[in-house]
């Protein structure tokens, strides 16, 4: 006999305990998939989640994955937080990437220590405006917001490569899709030779703590809580919706810009047609496996930058397409969402009672 | 003279088959949407049906089981959204973004080997006539099956919707669920079911894509298709014959730039590639300016989760 009841208030153990259980839910319909595809699924899943990890080098490429991933993902929960659907991370990501690699053309044979903080400014400053554009259109035109912001991904993709093809291209580059190679000053700061990550995970670092800062120790955080729990209440506490729907949106936008100005000065070094791997569309998973929390995104953004390198690994080990770990992020999203049922209802197993055999 | 006309004709059936995978899609999640269930995994359902229905081309060399597989495969894929929506009682928007991320990685997976095998010539009906008649033959002729059934399909969907006893209990289950309930109705069920068939309709949207229109296999060959057919469902207001009107105009577009850039217009192809993006954003705004027109026509339970105390 299975029963099922409602809760009435739910365990923060247990709201932090089945991402785990997703995690491990994943890991098993992985091995599953690998199986059906013919590998052995314990070897298959040690390629993909064991190997990537396993020296030195590794682990920097994982923090250098992470670093992004957690930043937007951060941004992301400001906006989530409050509901606001902003699904165009990937498109601010890349504007930010666009304005912030533009200045750095422009500063390009410039030495001086104050290249790369206008960079990165520049870049968040682009992914904030990018990100205000669907903010505006739902407070005072009632546009729906994941459609704008998720159609703004490809336009700002579209530019992108409209730049590096055109008007911004390498002069000396055989008519490559890419700009120059950013000079040395407009370059992240390598923290280890011969690894790469570099001094974007501070900014990473900084604003985890800001967020965490603005959204449990301010008014405006309040704010933000309440309007996602219940809208009439905020309305009802004459909180001024619309602002806050364009901060929440400014929030996130910059730090979906900072986190590509952050690839572009970092890893990349310019500007090309991928400057990102849907980083920006990630981090949504991210963030819900971070359970919207600054540190659980620290965390997620670990696990979620894990299977990037695991499919990279997969790839080569095993020829499997890099999409493999898509499959395993949409499976993590899938089993969160899944295993929240054990949030609000009881599964109890009774033994069968006598007069019922 | 009557060579331009004719050359017109042509334009408007390129249009026409253009704007197919969007009506498809779109009138599946319009039903799927009328009963208060917002499937944002439109473009991941279509992308699976689209492999699918390539991969059993290329196996079974019959264009028949391609198409009905590439059905039960967005069917299959849809049940996924179903079970976690409606038994495990999640988040809509989360889910659909989900569903759309593993489509996409999945149809990559399954699509490695059929890159690059070319496809196989689907059937046209009436091609004669296409060629015998000037202007509306090219518009009314030579098409395949699936086109003029995605031309019917909005009509169909109509009727059902306003005219059939089915048709009102999904409108009812969305706009009430909780007083359709106490009606005897089983919420769930509706749901469910108006869920598999959105997906049904998402991967017959895929497999003309990748058997008819662009017959190949390319890895993210929907390119946002399915988003732009979401966006339509609210340009229509949930009207399906709107559904195919804002179809038109978005397959127009898609033809006139793809046009442009054949003639060599002095526009930089990128602009032209991203009018189809602009213009659903600017569509929007329009259509969603006045607030109470949408507030009227929306499923007033779209996007909420329902849950019946037992």
């Amino acid at each position: 006999m299975i029963k099922i009841e409602k809760r009435n208030d739910v365990s923060p153990s247990i709201y932090f305990l089945t991402p785990i259980l997703a995690i491990f839910l994943t890991l098993f319909g992985g091995g599953i998939i690998f199986y059906a595809l013919g590998f052995n699924p314990l070897e298959a899943l040690k390629f993909f989640f064991i190997t990537p990890i396993s020296d030195l080098y590794g682990f920097s490429e994982l923090l250098v994955k992470a670093t992004p991933l957690c930043l937007i993902a951060i941004g992301l929960s400001f906006c989530f937080k409050s509901n606001n659907w902003n699904i165009g991370a990937e498109g601010q990501l890349i504007f930010g990437g666009i304005v912030g690699g533009g200045v750095a053309l422009l500063f390009y044979g410039h030495d001086g220590f104050y290249v790369l903080p206008i960079i990165v400014l520049s870049g968040a400053i682009g992914g904030m405006i990018f990100a205000m554009i669907p903010a505006v259109l739902k407070t005072y035109l009632n546009t729906n917001e994941i459609l704008v912001s998720l159609m703004l991904v490809y336009v700002a993709k579209l530019l992108l490569d409209y730049l590096v093809v055109g008007p911004w291209s390498n002069p000396e580059g055989f008519n490559f899709p890419e700009t120059r190679q950013f000079s040395e000053s407009a370059r992240m700061p390598i923290l280890f030779d011969g690894l790469r990550i570099h001094a974007g995970i501070f900014i990473t670092l900084i604003t985890v703590f800001l967020s965490w800062l603005i959204l449990y120790k301010t008014y405006l955080g309040f704010q933000i809580k309440v309007s996602g729990l219940s809208l009439k209440t905020a309305k009802y506490a004459g909180y001024k919706g619309k602002t806050m729907i364009i901060i929440v949106f400014m929030i996130s936008g910059a730090c979906a810009g900072l986190a590509g100005v952050g690839e572009i000065t970092g890893p990349i070094g310019q500007l090309h047609r991928n400057i990102s791997p849907d980083y920006g569309f990630t981090a949504i998973i991210v963030a819900f496996l971070g359970r919207l929390n600054p540190v659980g995104i620290i965390f997620a953004s670990l696990i979620v930058a894990l299977t990037y390198l695991g499919a990279e690994t997969a790839q080569i080990f095993l020829q499997v397409p890099k999409y493999t770990g898509q499959v395993f992020q949409g499976m993590i999203l899938f089993f969160l969402l899944g295993s929240d049922y054990l949030l609000f209802f009881k599964i109890k197993f009774l033994g069968l009672k006598k007069n019922e055999l | 003279m009557s060579f331009d006309l004719n050359f017109i004709g042509i334009l408007i059936g390129a249009i026409m088959a253009s704007s197919v995978p969007l009506i498809l899609a779109a009138s599946g999640e319009l039903i799927t949407e009328r009963s208060g269930v917002l499937n944002l995994g439109v473009e991941g359902m279509m992308i699976i049906g689209a492999i699918s229905g390539f991969a059993l081309m290329v196996i079974t060399d019959n264009l028949f089981l391609a198409v009905i597989g590439s059905m039960i495969s967005g069917l299959i894929i849809s049940i996924i959204f179903g079970v976690l929506t409606q038994s495990l009682l999640t988040n809509h928007v989360a889910t659909g973004l989900a569903l759309t991320i593993f489509g996409i990685g999945m149809s990559a997976m399954i699509g490695k080997n059929f890159v690059g095998i070319p496809g196989k010539e689907f059937p046209l009906l009436f091609v004669n006539l296409k060629e015998n008649i000037p202007f509306l033959g090219p518009i009314l002729f030579g098409h395949s099956v699936i086109l003029y059934f995605a031309f019917l399909l909005p009509f169909l969907t109509n009727y059902f919707l306003k005219k059939t006893k089915i048709g009102l209990i999904i409108r009812a289950v969305g706009d009430s669920p909780t007083s359709a309930s106490n009606q005897g109705i089983n919420v769930s069920l509706v749901r469910y079911s108006c869920i598999l068939y959105g997906g049904a309709m998402c991967g017959l949207a895929g497999a003309y894509l990748s058997l008819i229109y662009t017959p190949q296999w390319i890895e993210n060959m929907t390119g946002g298709r399915g988003w732009i057919a979401l966006a339509l469902v609210v340009f229509a207001t949930w009207s399906p014959i709107k559904v195919l009107i804002g179809a038109l105009i978005f397959g127009g577009i898609t033809i006139l730039q793809l046009h442009m850039q054949a003639v060599g217009f002095r526009i930089p192809v990128q602009l032209l590639s991203a009018l189809p993006y602009i213009m659903t954003i600017i569509v929007l705004v329009v259509i969603s300016r006045d607030s109470r027109k949408i507030k009227l026509n929306t499923p007033t339970s779209l996007g909420q989760i329902f849950y019946k105390e037992k």
